[in-house]
């Protein structure tokens, strides 16, 4: 059990920029994400993608800006638990326990979600059957590329994991790649490499279809695939790889008793706490009237809940307003030479 | 002001009005209408508020650019007439349009 002020549920812009207005105050933070590295929809869905309404920064991509957040936290030494899931939170002796789906336990007075729209998880294959292989022949991800060797693999998506994957693969097996639409939407370089693996006969490319079925009852043989002009066709495949991208589920924080509108917590504007005392909710996963989903409005929001934590936290302390250009308590806490 | 239909996958229709400048989206949540999540807010980077567009309107709203076909992509069942609504706004020229939501969004 890891004891700490206050626990953050969400590596995003907003998480990160709690552990800053709660380390300004002196208090400690643990933060844990589901996916495998901080940024959020930031780095998970528009790292290249420019954003222009930070203040004072006229232009910056997703990942310059959660690098930027990480940078500015560096003197706090936040422990990040990356790649889990908050699955349970519980109230025991006025603290907050939360259990993740790894079977770490947390506890503190406070907690903070900044959990944006929900964990992120793959899209999944529409197909029903699809389930029935998942994790034995059909894959979301690699995580063993051991297990492909001499098999016939299908490979569905037009973007960069897709393709990659194709080019990879394709060393050691006979690979289909499957999409939608005559386009794919990769790397120029990867584009090339991809039609120059198609010439040798390594890679078979089939545009535009959609799969229609999958083939087999204990174990998959084969799929059959749907020509945009309703031709069907079947191909004999060992393994299927499916890379459409990632969508966001809110996941277990339906079952932890707050009141939810439309998948958003709604909170105090003072403090930022929702129904739960102690339990705060802060950028694009809570709501308030006037709410704007933007990621300046989830630093504000992290600002007043980090001073919210300070009383529980702190019960017998007197918490002070301070500026980090005037404070030299502040100045400590960011590691300054005097 | 524009009436838009929003029609779910097993036929059931809702006509709203949603004022111009708005985008198919938007004035699906503001009304409530079922079947279109919009998880990112309309910044394109989620098609969860994918919707198939009536073959006779495709060539009254403005034309897809590639950035939101390469999000279609990803969307639930993607067909020829799919947009994202999101990338839809509601005009004069609009009054009438149809869209189906799909099985699900994600």
């Amino acid at each position: 059990m890891i004891n700490t002020d206050a626990i953050i549920i969400g590596a995003g812009p907003t998480g990160l920029f709690a552990v800053h207005q709660l380390g300004i105050i002196g208090l400690k933070c643990e933060v844990i994400d589901n996916l495998d590295r901080a940024g959020g929809q930031c780095i998970e869905l528009y790292p290249d993608k420019p954003i222009y309404d930070i203040p004072a920064i006229p232009e910056c991509t997703g990942e310059e800006l959660t690098n930027g957040l990480l940078k500015q936290i560096e003197p706090f030494k936040a422990n990040f638990h990356l790649g889990q899931r908050v699955e349970e939170i519980k109230k025991e002796n006025n603290l907050w326990v939360i259990k993740t789906n790894k079977g770490n336990f947390f506890s503190a007075p406070n907690v903070i979600i900044a959990g944006g729209v929900g964990s992120f998880e793959p899209r999944k294959l529409a197909l029903k059957e699809a389930e029935r292989f998942e994790d034995s022949q059909i894959f979301y991800s690699v995580t063993n590329k051991a297990i492909f060797q001499n098999k016939k693999i299908s490979i569905f998506g037009g973007g960069d994991s897709a393709l990659d994957w194709a080019l990879e693969l394709s060393k050691s097996n006979e690979i289909t790649l499957i999409h939608r639409r005559m386009e794919f939407r990769g790397a120029a370089h990867t584009l090339n490499e991809i039609k120059q693996k198609e010439k040798e006969g390594k890679i078979l490319i089939k545009t535009p279809y959609n799969l229609k079925s999958i083939e087999g009852a204990k174990t998959m043989t084969g799929i059959e695939i749907e020509h945009e002009n309703g031709e069907l066709e079947k191909i004999k495949t060992d393994y299927v790889l499916s890379f459409f991208g990632l969508i966001m589920k809110l996941g277990p924080i339906t079952d932890w008793g707050l009141n939810i509108e439309k998948k958003t917590i709604p909170v105090d504007t003072e403090t930022f706490q929702t129904n739960k005392q102690g339990i705060f909710a802060i950028g694009d996963i809570c709501t308030y009237p006037g709410k704007l989903k933007l990621i300046l409005s989830g630093f504000h929001e992290a600002a007043l809940a980090a001073r919210a934590c300070f009383k529980n936290a702190r019960p017998n302390e007197t918490y002070r307003f301070e500026f980090t250009t005037a404070s030299k308590s502040i100045h400590d806490r960011l590691g300054l030479k005097k | 002001m524009p009436k838009i239909t929003y029609i779910t996958h097993d036929g059931e229709k809702n006509t709203v009005e949603v004022p111009t400048g708005l985008s198919v989206m938007e004035g699906a949540l503001q009304n409530n209408i079922k079947g279109i999540d919009a998880d990112c807010g309309g910044s394109m980077a989620c098609a969860t508020c994918h919707v198939y567009v009536s073959e006779n309107w495709l060539n009254t709203i403005e034309k897809i650019h590639d950035a939101e076909q390469d999000m279609l992509d990803m969307a639930y069942e993607p067909k020829k007439n799919s947009r994202l609504s999101c990338q839809i706004i509601v005009t004069n020229d609009l009054d009438g349009l149809e869209v189906t939501t799909p099985v699900k969004q994600t």
